[in-house]
């Protein structure tokens, strides 16, 4: 049957059913239907979360103050992240400033953890839908370097430093043991990429990997371990003296000093290694402008990076904050996550029951009750399902909304936005990349925009260390060294039932954490997060999510190995496990059934 | 100062055996490897080359702490198909292969894949071990671990003291518990557990 859904996207489900599960090559499990026409062209796209989980429970009656070290543990991949949407929630409800130090110290971690999580996202989860590792082997050295050599400056880039990587690499898969390399469609024809270009980004896989253990000491040096560095309510836990010595305690000037020097060091592999590697990606790509879905209609920021410590307005914050809806780039609309009106969950095709279904239920009135059942034209069992109805509830995530529609989070959204607002700082580098890839605006609404958009943050996170180090330093030396404001740390200081919100910008996009205080403890806790944005199932309007809209139109070679998809639903850097739990336990790589 | 725990800025990479506890602490008996890392902490003092770390599930994050080990011993819950709460023991090659031979959990490809990347990164560990206990429940969301597999616990440690006397370091019993234990903020098993408690009992 062939429909036009409210938010304009056609959708026909007569062809062939292909099911992918699961899709991430990270924690979290997420199962993609499609159907397929004559020509293998998706033309009905289904996400499904299948997991589930209720932060309420484990989140009632404990102490707010530490809410933060329990939602680190949701997910391996945004702890941090997490731990920050979660103290701004408790200084929101219970109206703690922090001091400007913790606000340079919280967003240089923040940025570091951007940097991070977007190298290791493009290098190590997603360069692989692009980058053939077993075509390396046959790439000429010499040549390799010519390449390396005319993109970027890096010093690592002679025939002999890539000939010994190709032999490490030939030893590594010719003793059978494709470790991380196991799940790739290998000679996959949409790979487009010259042995030279995937020899050169192996290297760069494996120098990104290396990379990561400077970038975690500057969570150590201010978190004050790795992993799972600490947090507080009222600002950071780390003390600051500047003339101290020795290797233990406070943060002194040696401390600073390194995390400088790893800040300098970052910029110069987000600009000398993962720009240039993008745009030699990127250029033998331009030809295959799929996935863009609704990137092009509706984007949603909430806006992070305070400049100043304690003002949350969008002129305050460093990453747009705003909606667009319909693609008018011209009309920015305000967000406000306390207005029962715009942020609201739906559960109509989610497994979880409201009262009444036609209404969306704003976060601070959230409820998580599951309710699991298959819809009538659903194929196989509860325990065994072989197609999804997504006719009726079809996936452990709920649907969030912003004012009725369904919304695209993350980089791209935030540089979509950026762009449209005229921030130089978003325009400029996505007008440069463009240029040098000569491809249109509109091409940034795409797999690979959102791709590029990732790079791009990359580099702007980088630079905004450097921005905050300096902010930090030149205030630590004009002689204020508070790190922490502990006036409103016993519980005999609260209100007795007060609300909050606290928000971010996760990596893969906007994170709200909802709190609700009573009593000095944790009365109801929501958190939405990017995932469930970008991987919602429809709402009873019959509004397809953003993983969703993103499939559609996408011609695949071959259905029997789904690579067009796993590249498309990567691009967004899912990240299941924080909406989250296991159904179907079985099978670490990929299984397409096709029907 | 209590030098055995985790990464600190001034003690990233001069350690020789890595002491890591595996999973996730929401997820019942998933949280099996970080609970001994826990306890062992609690009762033993080490030599300085041995560091204990609670790696939660941050699967490819962990990859620069193995690859600076020489000698490293892993906790986690496994699913070997065997009754619940049967530990077992493997070495060395047979570690990553026995962590991907059948995968329940979330972070277990991921830890296999740390193994493989440190490998590909020119890691060449002395030796490797895994202690793991066959779970009971994973399902439920925010409890700890069942009782099963909770016992296990002494045993477990049993084990792990005796892979690393073989490996030349000697744990000594401590006199009373350190001041600041592996877990905190409540994320310690007995803040953790009574915290479960009063939510059931609230419902």
């Amino acid at each position: 049957m062939s429909i036009t859904t409210p938010n304009g996207f056609n959708l026909d489900n007569s062809g062939r059913r292909v099911v992918v599960d699961p899709v991430t090559r990270i924690e979290g499990h997420l199962r993609i239907e499609v159907n397929v026409d004559e020509d293998n062209v998706i033309r009905n796209a289904v996400s499904t979360g299948t997991i589930w989980r209720g932060l309420e429970l484990i989140l009632r009656g404990r102490d707010p103050r530490d809410a933060w070290a329990f939602v680190q543990r949701i997910c391996g991949v945004c702890t941090g992240t997490h731990a920050l949407t979660s103290v701004r929630a408790v200084e929101d409800a219970l109206g703690i400033d922090i001091p400007e130090n913790a606000n340079s110290i919280r967003n240089i971690m923040q940025l570091c953890l951007y940097v991070h999580d977007h190298i290791v996202h493009f290098y190590h989860l997603h360069a692989l839908d692009w980058v053939d590792v077993v075509s390396a082997l046959n790439a000429d050295p010499r040549a390799t370097s010519a390449l390396a050599q005319s993109i970027s400056s890096w010093p690592l880039s002679s025939p002999g430093y890539f000939r010994d990587l190709q032999t490490r690499l030939r030893k590594f898969v010719e003793s059978g043991q494709l470790g991380p390399f196991k799940n790739g469609y290998w000679g996959h024809p949409a790979y487009k990429l010259p042995p030279e270009a995937n020899l050169m980004a192996v290297a760069h896989y494996l120098e990104a990997l290396d990379f990561q253990k400077d970038l975690v000491k500057i969570h150590a040096v201010y978190g004050g371990k790795n992993p799972h560095p600490n947090w507080l309510v009222g600002g950071v836990p780390c003390a600051i003296n500047l003339d101290g010595t020795g290797a233990v305690g406070a943060v002194n000037m040696e401390r600073l000093n390194l995390v400088s020097s790893i800040i300098d060091r970052t910029i110069a592999f987000t600009e000398q290694v993962y720009l240039p590697d993008l745009i030699a990606i990127g250029g033998f790509y331009k030809d295959w402008l799929h996935g863009g879905g609704l990137s092009s209609k509706n984007l949603l920021s909430y806006g992070d990076i305070p400049d100043r410590a304690n003002d949350y307005s969008p002129a305050n914050l460093m990453l747009p904050r705003g909606a667009i809806i319909d693609g008018k780039l011209t009309e920015i609309q305000d967000v406000d996550l306390t207005d029962p009106e715009q942020v609201q969950e739906f559960v109509g095709h989610s497994w979880y029951k409201y009262a009444d279904e036609s209404k969306g239920l704003h976060p601070w009135e959230g409820v998580t009750e599951p309710h699991y059942q298959l819809g009538p034209k659903a194929v196989g069992t509860k325990t065994d399902i072989k197609a999804v109805d997504e006719g009726a509830k079809y996936s452990w995530l709920k649907a969030p909304r912003w004012r009725g529609h369904a919304m695209e989070v993350g980089p791209l959204a935030r540089y979509v936005i950026g762009y449209a607002q005229g921030n130089p700082e978003f325009k400029e580098p996505v007008d440069k990349l463009l240029r040098a890839l000569d491809l249109p605006l509109e091409a940034l609404f795409s797999t690979l925009g959102r791709t590029a958009a990732r790079g791009l943050e990359c580099e702007w996170a980088a630079q905004k260390m450097r921005y905050f180090q300096d902010k930090l330093i030149a205030n630590l030396k004009a002689g204020d060294l508070h790190t922490a404001n502990v006036g409103k740390w016993e519980p005999s200081t609260w209100a007795r039932d007060v609300k909050g919100v606290g928000f971010t910008e996760a990596p893969r996009g906007a994170l709200g954490h909802w709190i609700h205080i009573q009593n000095t403890k944790i009365a109801n806790y929501q958190c939405v997060v990017p995932t469930t944005w970008n991987g919602s199932p429809r709402d009873l309007q019959g509004n397809i999510g953003a993983f969703e809209a993103s499939l559609l139109d996408t011609p695949m070679h071959d259905p029997q190995q789904p690579l067009e998809i796993l590249r498309t639903i990567h691009s967004f850097d899912p990240c299941l496990a924080c909406s989250t739990h296991v159904m179907s336990p079985d099978g670490e790589t990929t299984i397409v059934t096709v029907r | 100062m209590d030098n055995q725990l985790d990464i600190t800025p001034e003690r990233d990479e001069d350690f020789d055996i890595l002491v890591l506890g595996i999973g996730n602490l929401l997820w019942a008996d998933e949280g099996f490897g970080i609970r001994v890392v826990e306890e062992m902490h609690r009762r033993y003092r080490f030599p300085d080359p041995v560091r204990l770390m609670d790696g939660g599930t941050q699967g490819l994050y962990l990859v620069q702490y193995v690859k600076a080990c020489r000698r490293l011993l892993v906790f986690d819950a496994i699913d070997y198909g065997e009754p619940p709460g049967t530990m077992k023991l493997v070495r060395d090659e047979e570690v990553p292969r026995f962590m991907g031979v059948k995968k329940m959990s979330l972070h277990q490809t991921g830890f296999q894949e740390v193994i493989s990347a440190a490998e590909l990164l020119g890691w060449e560990p002395e030796a490797m071990a895994l202690i793991g206990v066959q779970a009971e429940e994973l399902e439920d969301w925010g409890g700890s671990l069942r009782k099963g597999t909770k016992a296990r616990i002494p045993q477990a440690i049993e084990e792990g003291l005796k892979v690393l006397a073989e490996w030349g370091v000697q744990a000594q019993e401590r006199e009373e518990p350190p001041a600041t234990g592996l877990l905190r903020f409540d994320l310690d098993i007995a803040g953790y557990e009574a915290g479960r408690t009063a939510i059931l009992e609230s419902l």
